[in-house]
């Protein structure tokens, strides 16, 4: 009597991981934007991984959208990239015709429209964060979907999900300067310290009506909590 | 029929030897024959005001409009040819639409000023179209305050304290310019307006007309609307009483 044929599967060596060689360069990320009283903090990680490759350790994902307006990138890095790009185009457009620094609600709005338009090929978490004349300083979280909402502060990326109850607990309204700063490096802080796709230095940049002051904790810098 | 023009005038595309576009001066023509506008740039508003000819007694009073609102805080009168107004004032309902959605917020006046320019400018740069027949009064109150914008069928347009255009427009400019405009209120620039508009009708040679008023200003809440027609008649009443008692005092 014959055997019955098995049918034969190939044999495959692959990771756990996806395969950090074709992977699609994402910024698993922690970044957040607080509006204090002159201004807004913008603040990001700097890590850019391709699965399990940190293939960027000290990536820039504060991205200047105009002179006083910045947004942070999540996501994919090629994607945030290139409509920060479309934006900044838009942006500077429009701050010709209207001869005067545009407003943080116009840079949001057209984040929105490019992201919700395209919201089946991107994969972009954006958070705008700027000053404006007529306005002051204002924050605008534009997640996945592509929809726009104006917060007093707003936090974003993977490394986000651990720190909303210390951000929902430490902020306060009209902080000064350096308590927002403090509160960012902070947050973030612990956000990098239990999210792997997150790391690196802690870049911020703070934006009010006298320019942008851009600065960068190194890691070992790093405000440290309970470490076991 | 040769005129001045004759042979470098039909086409809007057309320079003379002298360096003139004689369509659009033409077109200019066709607006300083129509009914009389009036803009007033007060110190809390604009006042627009237009003299609308009665063409037919079997006319619904207040029908035939010539001011029309662009925006929430934005309004056009249309002096001229009424048809090319309303083009006008169509692109400039949806340049402000378009506006609101792509930014997030209202246009503001001189950026609203600079796309009609524009707008009214591309007619004299294609064959096949002609210049329109018309200079557009924009009012508008927005962040940097109120401001009144002519807009010609050249595409050249300035901000002004006071305009107009029209049969009436040279006596017009007299008259406001003996105002004190940075001091002016909307609601006294209503009974100027009206006074204006009587004085230079000339009851003889001229057509009985309406008068058609709308004004933005802080009383409206920034919206542009139109004046009632209470304070219109009102207005109506004492620009008459004064222009009667100016005559028997002669």
């Amino acid at each position: 009597m014959e055997m019955p044929t098995e049918k034969r599967y190939p044999i495959v060596m692959r990771d756990i991981e996806e395969d950090w060689r074709n992977a699609e360069h994402s910024m698993g990320t922690s970044i957040m934007a607080v509006q204090f009283d002159s201004g807004v903090v913008v603040a990001a990680d700097s890590r850019t991984s391709m699965g399990a490759y940190v293939s960027n350790r000290v990536s820039d994902k504060l991205t200047p959208v105009h002179e006083r307006i910045y947004c942070c990138r999540s996501g994919s890095a090629a994607h945030t990239q290139f409509v920060a790009d479309i934006v900044k185009y838009y942006l500077e457009l429009h701050s010709l015709e209207l001869n005067t620094l545009p407003t943080v609600l116009s840079a949001a709005q057209l984040f929105k429209t490019v992201c919700y338009r395209n919201k089946n090929n991107l994969t972009a978490g954006i958070i705008v964060g700027g000053w404006d004349p007529v306005h002051g300083g204002s924050v605008y979280s534009i997640p996945l979907g592509g929809v726009l909402v104006r917060q007093p502060f707003a936090i974003g990326g993977s490394g986000s999900t651990f720190i909303y109850g210390y951000c929902d607990a430490n902020y306060k309204e009209n902080m000064t300067k350096e308590e927002a700063v403090a509160f960012c490096r902070n947050a973030l802080s612990l956000a990098m310290a239990r999210d792997g796709s997150s790391g690196g230095v802690i870049r911020t940049a703070v934006i009010t009506k006298d320019g942008v002051e851009r600065e960068m904790l190194p890691g070992n810098e790093l405000p440290t909590f309970f470490e076991q | 029929m040769s005129g001045v023009g004759s042979g470098y005038d039909l086409a809007a595309t057309t320079f003379s030897p002298d360096g003139r576009l004689f369509q659009l001066e033409y077109a200019g023509k066709a607006v300083d024959s129509a009914g009389t506008v009036v803009g007033l740039r007060c110190k809390d508003g604009v006042v627009l005001g237009v003299e609308k000819v009665i063409r037919s007694k079997l006319l619904v009073k207040g029908s035939n409009r010539h001011v029309h609102s662009v925006d929430t805080g934005m309004g056009i009168a249309v002096a001229g040819v009424l048809p090319d107004g309303r083009y006008m004032v169509n692109r400039a309902i949806s340049e402000a639409a378009n506006y609101k959605s792509f930014y997030g917020q209202p246009m503001l006046g001189h950026v609203m000023c600079d796309r009609l320019s524009q707008f009214m400018h591309l007619f004299s740069l294609y064959g096949g179209v002609r210049p329109m027949g018309t200079t557009v009064f924009l009012a508008a109150y927005d962040r940097n305050g109120p401001q009144l914008y002519q807009i010609e069928p050249s595409g050249i347009s300035q901000r002004y304290f006071g305009c107009a255009s029209g049969k009436g427009r040279q006596q017009a400019r007299t008259e406001i310019e003996k105002l004190d405009l940075k001091e002016l209120t909307c609601a006294q620039a209503v009974k100027e307006i009206a006074r204006i508009m009587y004085t230079i009708h000339d009851e003889t040679k001229d057509k009985p007309f309406e008068l058609e008023m709308s004004w933005v200003s802080d009383d409206t809440g920034r919206k542009h609307v139109r004046v009632p027609e209470e304070v219109v008649s009102a207005a109506v009443e004492e620009a008459k009483r004064a222009i009667e008692e100016a005559d028997m005092s002669d």
